[in-house]
């Protein structure tokens, strides 16, 4: 039997669930399981009720599950507010007694009885999870050791006997009610947020240059790389504004740098004029946008797929650009150095199009083979050029580009319209079409660069889930349930949403659209482009992932 | 040796003939050439404007960007090629009003960037509208009545905010603004060269009115009693005084520690991180998630 267990651990902000979380994925991990982490939380800093779910398998899931298996409750409203997701076999270990199949424990309690502060109930709690789970004690305790190390020998000692009181407790209390088991296995996993993913991604294509202003889900790709600044070589700066980052980003892009900028969809709005600014001076951009619920604030902490039309149609005038949205960890890598490269080869902006789920989940990934995702440079050779034109009118459309100091060319960029040598022009007749027309032949010769949509089974079945970014492992996991269920089902998944590439939708088929918004973006830019037609459409919008379950469930085949 | 015709170009211009902006930028240019800098070692930036179209008209590199975001775009080319003499070159309109934000958080990064702001006290190129440096009283075209809403001293905040050095110019006195200039592009850390520069089309006064008024500091003035630096920026009377009205020690510039410690060179010129060391980092992301290590890598079966 496969292990898919999944543990839940609820509590308000401030009270440490992201802290146990950690630590128990850790030890999960450290004991040879693939581990799936996915949080939901509220826009505060105390407070509220917040959940970090845990899904263990063998292999990698990498899709969050909803239900709890185990739900560790960290305070009394914590309990009532997720005891709903303990399945039936399922158990509660909380404070207070609250139903049949659950082991009640005061963990705070707990600490201040056996090691005299209240402070390590928590590790208390961590320690009563392991027993439940049945983990080895030693390894979590190893990953304790670790965590605490820094803090001096009295405090990993104190977690240590906090961890072993939790432990043994909780194996008391589980006689009967715990029949799970999770046996060491010699399998490592590499446990990797996608925004530290999409953040190594960056340094990896060559990015030295990334601005923003603080922005959920996006803040933590700029921390990381400012945390690693030393070793990645990357440049960061927390901007003013969005304008001005995405500004800053242009600036260093036009002197030569790979520059990004990273934000969420507010902050994406006041950067839309900057975009038609790197559209029209041909320097390249790329701008991660992690989408969550609009309009306006919405939800800050929470996920969607909200933002599809407004990326791919963002910017005012008409300038070529590109929309790429990865599906999953590995293809953040994938697509991160992908929008890095083909920036670079058209000097277009491209937008990372990705979303909180993503960003801040937690994966398992074994093999990631970063040679693969190899950064591509087309910066011109300024020693072959005689007379330097920054915009030269060529049948690609692609000048060649050099960045100012770099040689004696000069380098411009102007927003005005301008002509070859970016000077502001008002000559209608000839030069402005014509260079209305250069920047379109890009565009042309983008979507022939552009990859169609992945297709999983879709010869065979007559009815096909098309979805885009983040859903990918959902999609998956739902034909995987609709084939158990004797439903013949396929699934149409795009990454590359900008432009859309040359595709043939197979004939004979009904199309079901899936989307993490209300209104069925993806089915309307697929509409508009191919004319297709959808049969139905599976929308989720309130601010939590689509899932393999949540899926099944709506379409009620 | 470098010549001032090195910064020559043929692009025409569309400044108003007589426009005192051609005093701008022929002592820029006059300064440049003094200081030894050639074409393709500056870059300049602007926005929108008509003293942000300055850069089209003489040879050099140049970004001229949106409305207001001179100061970002030019935070990016520095920090980018650190080699280049970056300068921004805008008006009051495109710096005080649309990018005041920026500017304000210029003056707390300090990059060793020369802004130099063409001050004439209205928006030009849009036909007059009233200015963020238009005074209180003075009809405009949205301000039938009379300007209502105080003007901006950004000079006394580039003062009260530490900058440290803070000029007037006139663009009536070339000689004088060259030399400012030449002294603001050599000072380490950002530079604010404020030129009065009055518009000979929809101006209130003449160019006589503002010869008749500007006065040049002499030597009796200390830029750097920045008491005495607030009260000139606050002078109300006849005279304007042009100058280097504050000059301070140099501050720690935009940067600096990342080039101290991370690189100095020019960003395009690095080599990208290979992948075996992002490998190396990726699994050393988690140290202690793995408190054994695997012992068949790869195998993803279980026991």
């Amino acid at each position: 039997m496969m292990v898919d267990l999944n543990v839940v651990i609820a509590g308000a902000a401030g009270e440490g669930v992201q802290t146990v979380g950690e630590v128990l994925a850790r030890a999960i991990a450290g004991h040879g399981y693939a581990v799936f982490a996915w949080q939901e939380f509220e826009s505060r800093i105390r407070g509220g009720q917040n959940s970090y779910s845990i899904r263990i398998s063998e292999k990698p899931a990498n899709a969050p599950a909803m239900r709890a298996d185990i739900l560790l409750a960290l305070n009394d409203g914590a309990a009532m507010k997720y005891g709903r997701l303990i399945q039936t076999d399922g158990i509660l270990i909380a404070g207070k007694k609250s139903r049949d199949r659950m082991i009640p424990m005061a963990f705070g309690d707990i600490a201040q009885k056996e090691l005299g502060n209240k402070i390590y109930a928590n590790t208390v709690a961590i320690g009563a999870l392991a027993a439940a789970i049945g983990m080895n004690l030693e390894v979590l305790q190893a990953v304790l050791a670790q965590k605490f190390g820094a803090k001096g020998d009295s405090v990993v000692a104190a977690n240590l006997v906090a961890a072993e009181k939790g432990y043994l407790l909780a194996q008391e209390g589980c006689r009967g009610v715990c029949p799970w088991r999770l046996p060491q296995r010699d399998t490592r996993y590499q446990l990797v947020s996608g925004a530290e993913a999409l953040a190594m991604a960056a340094a990896l294509a060559g990015c030295r240059f990334v601005a923003a202003y603080p922005m959920s889900p996006a803040t933590d790709i700029i921390s990381f790389l400012a945390e690693n600044q030393q070793e990645l070589e990357v440049f960061t700066e927390q901007a003013e504004d969005e304008i001005s980052a995405v500004n800053m980003a242009i600036g260093a892009g036009f002197a030569g740098a790979r520059a990004m900028t990273v934000t969420s969809g507010g902050g994406f709005a006041l950067m839309v004029e900057a975009l038609s600014l790197a559209g029209m001076i041909e320097t390249p951009l790329v701008i991660v946008l992690g989408q969550r619920p609009g309009p306006a604030t919405g939800l800050p902490t929470r996920t969607a797929q909200g933002e599809l039309l407004f990326a791919v149609h963002a910017g005012h005038g008409e300038f070529p650009k590109l929309v790429l949205a990865p599906a999953d960890l590995k293809d953040i890598f994938r697509q991160t150095v992908r929008a890095f490269n083909l920036a670079d080869r058209y000097q277009i902006p491209a937008i990372v199009l990705t979303d909180q789920f993503l960003l801040d989940s937690l994966f398992s990934v074994e093999d990631i083979r970063l040679e693969q995702y190899a950064p591509e440079f087309h910066l011109a050779d300024p020693s072959v050029i005689d007379d330097y034109h920054r915009y030269r009118v060529t049948e690609s459309g692609i000048s060649p580009r050099l960045y100012p100091g770099q040689s004696l060319h000069l380098v411009t960029a102007d927003s005005d319209e301008h002509d070859s040598r970016g000077h502001i022009t008002e000559d209608v007749t000839e030069t402005v079409p014509t260079m209305v027309e250069k920047r379109l032949a890009k565009h042309r010769a983008l979507k022939a660069a552009i990859r169609p949509p992945e297709e999983v089974d879709v010869a065979e079945a007559e009815r096909i889930l098309v979805g885009w970014g983040s859903s990918r492992p959902a999609l998956l996991e739902a034909l995987d349930r609709l084939h158990k269920n004797g439903i013949r089902a396929g699934m149409m998944h795009f990454t590359e949403m900008w432009p859309l590439p040359a595709y043939r939708f197979p004939e004979g088929k009904t199309y079901w659209s899936v989307e993490n918004n209300a209104t069925g973006q993806l089915a309307r830019l697929l509409r508009s482009e191919y004319g297709i037609a959808f049969a139905g459409q599976v929308h989720r919008y309130d601010g939590l992932p689509v899932t393999g379950a949540y899926i099944v469930e709506a379409l009620k085949w | 040796m470098v010549k001032i015709d090195d910064y020559k170009n043929d692009v025409p211009s569309q400044w108003c003939p007589g426009c005192p902006n051609f005093g701008i930028l022929n002592a820029l240019k006059t300064a440049l050439t003094a200081l030894g800098k050639r074409p393709h070692e500056c870059c300049l930036v602007s926005g929108i404007g008509q003293a942000a179209k300055l850069p089209h008209y003489l040879k050099c590199n140049f970004f001229n960007g949106l409305h207001g975001r001179a100061l970002p775009a030019a935070l990016g080319i520095h920090v980018a090629n650190p080699r280049l003499t970056t300068i921004v070159v805008t008006g009051e309109g495109d710096c005080y009003g649309e990018g005041g934000n920026h500017f304000l958080h210029a003056l707390r990064r300090n990059p060793d960037i020369t802004l130099v702001v063409h001050n004439n006290g209205f928006y030009a190129l849009t036909k007059g509208q009233a200015s963020p440096t238009t005074p209180v009283g003075e009809k405009r075209s949205l301000a039938v009545h009379g300007v209502e809403i105080a003007p901006l001293n950004m000079l006394a905040i580039a003062i009260v905010q530490d900058c440290t050095f803070v000029a007037r110019g006139f663009a009536g006195d070339g000689d004088h603004l060259k030399s400012l200039l030449v002294e603001a592009i050599g000072h380490p850390g950002l530079s604010v060269v404020e030129v009065i520069q009055p518009c000979i089309t929809w101006g209130t006064h003449p160019l006589s009115w503002y010869r008749e008024r500007v006065y040049t500091l002499g030597d009796a003035y200390d830029p750097a009693d920045r008491k005495a630096a607030l009260e000139k920026t606050m002078e109300t009377g006849e005279g304007i005084a042009a100058g280097i009205l504050f000059r301070a020690a140099p501050r720690k510039p935009f940067a600096g520690r990342f080039r101290n410690e991370i690189t100095d060179r020019p960003f395009a010129e690095l080599k990208p991180v290979s992948p075996e060391k992002m490998a190396g980092f990726l699994s050393g992301l988690r140290k202690g998630y793995t408190p054994k290590a695997p012992r068949t890598a790869g195998s993803s079966d279980g026991p």
